[in-house]
């Protein structure tokens, strides 16, 4: 049996994996993307604790993160859009004005 | 015992390639694509980890809407005008503060569980039980659960509102 300790070392590559990734990146797309990889590597890590616990409540905080994580892209991404119609560009160093 | 470790170590390389993969590639298309892959990694992790449902609704949910809501997105948009450079001598700041991030994060989580710490529990068959779990979605975490259907629906006007064109202007 694969030890908790391997699966939370993975998450946290993962997880600094995405952090970087909303460090270095300037494309709004890629760093929705990247707090997705993060919500994703804090989702593992309840599931490996309510393996090890043997709970259900691990399982369902990832079903209540799952659903926060698909209305926030929901809400994220119609927000690209509207700012990419006005500025033509999704770059987050461009979007320095308040007043599109 | 061996085959185990050998599909997690598989796995994790697979996880943590398609990882690196969606940062550093200039096509957000691949971007995507990567993390579709990372995400059905993590799956079969849940698979595993004795949560079927869960695994099923990672690839349903992720994999399936919101990363198709993503290329969605890109096409809308087009390709060739978001398709952002990566300036690698900007990286070292971030690297190091995401090396202390790694660090940190490794030393809380393996400092506290112990070393070689193996799965407590054995008996694993009322935990893949989608019907027991749903029974304390259902009892316990009723009310959250209720509150979810409201952000889905605050989330879904929102995104109607904020994409609409209004009638008279021209955003």
């Amino acid at each position: 049996m694969v030890s908790v300790n391997y699966y939370l070392a993975l998450s946290a590559i993962l997880f600094t994996i995405g952090a970087l990734g909303v460090l270095i990146r300037r494309n709004a797309l890629v760093i929705f993307m990247s707090v997705e990889l993060m919500l994703n590597a804090a989702n593992l890590v309840f599931v490996a604790f309510a393996r090890e616990y043997g709970v259900f409540s691990g399982q369902i905080f990832v079903f209540f993160v799952m659903t926060v994580a698909a209305a926030e892209v929901a809400v994220g991404l119609a927000l690209i859009v509207t700012i990419f119609r006005s500025k033509q560009s999704i770059d987050v160093d461009e979007m320095n004005s308040l007043k599109g | 015992m061996s085959g185990e470790i050998f599909l997690f170590l598989t796995l994790a390389l697979i996880a943590v390639l398609t990882a690196l993969g969606m940062l550093f590639s200039k096509n957000t298309v691949y971007a995507a694509l990567n993390l579709v892959i990372n995400f059905i990694t993590v799956a079969i992790f849940y698979l595993l980890l004795d949560a079927p449902f869960i695994s099923l609704a990672q690839v349903t949910v992720y994999a399936g809407a919101i990363m198709v809501l993503f290329l969605f997105v890109i096409m809308l948009l087009g390709i060739q005008q978001i398709s952002a450079e990566l300036n690698w001598r900007s990286l070292i700041l971030p690297g190091v503060l995401a090396a202390i991030l790694l660090v940190e994060g490794l030393y809380l989580m393996l400092a506290r569980t112990g070393a070689g710490l193996a799965f407590s529990v054995t008996t694993t068959a009322a935990l893949a039980n989608p019907s027991e779990m749903s029974k304390q979605l259902f009892s316990d975490y009723l009310l959250p659960f209720e509150a979810t259907s409201i952000l889905l629906l605050v989330a879904m006007v929102g995104a109607i509102v904020l994409t609409k064109k209004e009638k008279g202007g021209d955003a």
